[in-house]
């Protein structure tokens, strides 16, 4: 018998976020046994549910949507959202998912990972088999030259993100760099977050609130200082997050020149995501000081994903080119299955995949 | 015989340089194998050239301002390739290639490949000297490139324009720290290369030793005024690329009058 590969689901481009809720099922415990295939997988991430699988013959939407509904709602309800692949149509939405290029965010990797990981689950319950293996195996593959080869997951698109990445550009490593966070919001949080995951261990959290400062430093793992001795520390810090209330600016060039002159050699990174700005504008102009405002953070965030989604074409050829090369595959080994011989076995004895490994 | 082995090599460093100009068209600037193979492949063929002139003339080739220029041009393939990927620089060469193409293309088509008119004696101080200056000089060329990566880099931080290059461009501290390097490296074998001239036996031009001693005091001069004068990164990094032009420049004219018949 042909074997039948396809793929069904739903993602944000077909479906609202209720929908997606309503069919969001992450185990896929018997799923070959329930569907009838000879091989199941359950990709299941917050944008996208789909059942990638083979059967010997075609299996219905509306079956597939039974088995994924996890709510008390009738299964037919957001049937339209479903879309279906088959063959190498399925081929390469697989590859473009494993790519970000299907993601909401343009190139993001994180659905990479999803992906291994809902292979590394099908390996390990035996719904993946010999042509599934094969599949993700090219996936993934795909995944890592597309990465290699054009842009499409350079440059940060979230403003915490941003932050990190100039701060990698201006200091290289950031373990032994020195973070003042001025005012404790939560984009100071999140930002100072994002700064310990890089490895920065000297983070000091000051508040007008002494009280809030200190939940704060508790919170991302550094130190409260008095709000008083904030200037002071700016002799001391490269990083200064400032997201307070004030109306006025609280840094200006005035204050900032003579802390300078005693720093030549060191540059000093200023990001202001507070509204009314905390740090005069004209403070950029001084030597060694590179001062990022909320809409510059956000600009260059637009940039990088507008970077990416021109690197899309890029990525959409190096996928054909694979696409077309699991086509022959496919059709040969269909001719072979046809004349009574197997898929090889042997290649799903491989080791587990590692999830982390890119 | 032997500038064929030359024009091999510039056709080389134009492809890594072509190379990359494609790439920044494309919006696409990465640091990749290919260049550093075209780089490494000039290289090789640099070395062969200044190995086959060198058997001929029994000497190291430094005999004209053409050898001089290649001399240099490898001398600055040799840093690259020793500390450029130690430092994380890989996009140097990306830079250094340009550099390395320019100067080969001048003395390649320049009139400047002629015997030299005095009767040169072997003479190993002399040797030693003129090949120090000479890689001293690589060193201060890397130091010059890095200093233009730096400002650029700068630049785009401080202007909040990124281009695609600026993925590709190291940190600006590894920059710096990479700058100070060389400058170190250059200083000293120009300092060897400064102090061995005085062990050569020969009349030493007024002139010469002028402006060798000018070049060294320029460059002990930034290396010191860091902390002297409070220089930041940003006024060493142009510095350096003040400092080479002028070094070149010196050595240009250092061998251009010497060459000429008194």
């Amino acid at each position: 018998m042909p074997m039948n590969l396809f793929c069904v689901g739903l993602s944000h481009h077909t479906a609202n976020v209720e929908t997606r809720e309503r069919y969001a099922r992450t185990d896929n415990e018997a799923l070959c046994e329930t569907l009838g295939c000879t091989e199941a997988l359950l990709l299941s991430t917050c944008n996208r549910v789909e059942v990638y699988g083979v059967a010997e013959r075609a299996i219905e939407n509306a079956r597939l949507a039974q088995y994924l509904t996890v709510s008390n709602s009738a299964a037919s309800e957001g049937l339209d959202a479903f879309y279906r692949y088959e063959s190498e149509a399925c081929v390469q939405h697989l590859f473009r998912v494993a790519c970000g290029l299907d993601s909401m965010v343009v190139g993001e990797t994180e659905v990479l990972g999803q992906t291994k990981q809902a292979y590394e689950t099908a390996r390990r319950l035996g719904g993946a088999g010999p042509l599934l293996h094969r599949l993700f195996q090219g996936a993934f593959r795909v995944a890592k030259q597309v990465r290699t080869y054009t842009d499409i997951t350079r440059g940060a698109v979230s403003i915490g993100s941003v932050a990190v990445d100039l701060a990698g550009k201006i200091f290289g490593e950031l373990t032994r760099r020195k973070v003042l966070v001025l005012g404790a919001g939560e984009t100071s949080e999140r930002t100072a977050r994002a700064l310990m995951s890089r490895g920065v261990t000297d983070l000091r959290v000051t508040n007008r609130s002494r009280e809030r400062a200190e939940r704060l430093a508790a919170l991302v793992g550094g130190r409260a200082v008095p709000f008083t001795a904030w200037e002071n520390e700016c002799r001391e810090i490269d990083i200064l997050i400032s997201s307070t209330a004030a109306e006025e600016p609280l840094l200006t060039r005035e204050k900032l020149a003579p802390v300078l002159r005693e720093r030549w050699e060191r540059p000093l990174f200023i990001i202001d995501i507070a509204v009314p700005r905390d740090v005069a504008p004209d403070v950029n102009e001084l030597e060694g000081v590179f001062l990022y405002d909320i809409d510059s953070l956000q600009s260059i965030a637009e940039q990088s994903l507008a970077l990416r989604r021109q690197q899309v074409a890029a990525g959409e050829q190096i996928i054909a080119t694979h696409v077309a090369e699991f086509g022959r595959w496919l059709r040969r080994e269909e001719g072979s299955s046809r004349r009574g011989s197997n898929v090889g076995p042997a290649v799903i004895a491989e080791p587990p995949l590692r999830i982390s490994e890119s | 015989m032997d500038r064929l082995f030359l024009v091999a090599s510039t056709l080389c460093f134009s492809f890594a340089v072509l190379r990359t100009a494609l790439l920044i068209r494309g919006g696409v600037f990465r640091p990749g194998r290919s260049n550093f193979v075209a780089i490494a492949s000039g290289f090789a063929l640099q070395t062969a050239f200044l190995w086959v002139r060198g058997n001929a003339l029994g000497r190291c080739p430094l005999t004209n301002l053409f050898e001089v220029f290649i001399f240099m041009a490898w001398s600055v393939a040799l840093i690259y390739m020793a500390v450029g990927p130690a430092y994380r620089l890989s996009l140097m060469g990306a830079f250094t290639a340009p550099l390395v193409l320019l100067i080969q293309v001048y003395a390649l088509l320049a009139p400047i490949d002629r015997p030299s008119p005095a009767k040169i004696v072997v003479n190993p101080w002399l040797e030693f000297h003129a090949s120090m200056s000479i890689v001293a000089y690589g060193a201060f060329a890397l130091a010059c490139v890095a200093g233009l990566m730096y400002l650029l880099q700068e630049r785009q931080l401080k202007t909040h324009q990124l281009h695609s290059v600026f993925h590709h461009l190291p940190p600006l501290t590894d920059l710096f720290a990479a700058i100070t390097r060389l400058l170190w490296l250059g200083f000293g074998l120009y300092t060897a290369g400064l102090i061995s001239g005085f062990f050569t036996g020969q009349p030493l031009p007024r002139l010469k030793i002028a402006c060798a001693i000018a070049v060294w005091l320029f460059y002990g001069a930034l290396l010191q005024g860091r902390h002297l004068f409070r220089l930041t990164p940003k006024h060493v990094a142009a510095l350096c690329v003040v400092a080479f032009s002028a070094a070149v420049s010196v050595l240009w004219a250092i061998t251009f009058v010497s060459q000429r018949p008194t």
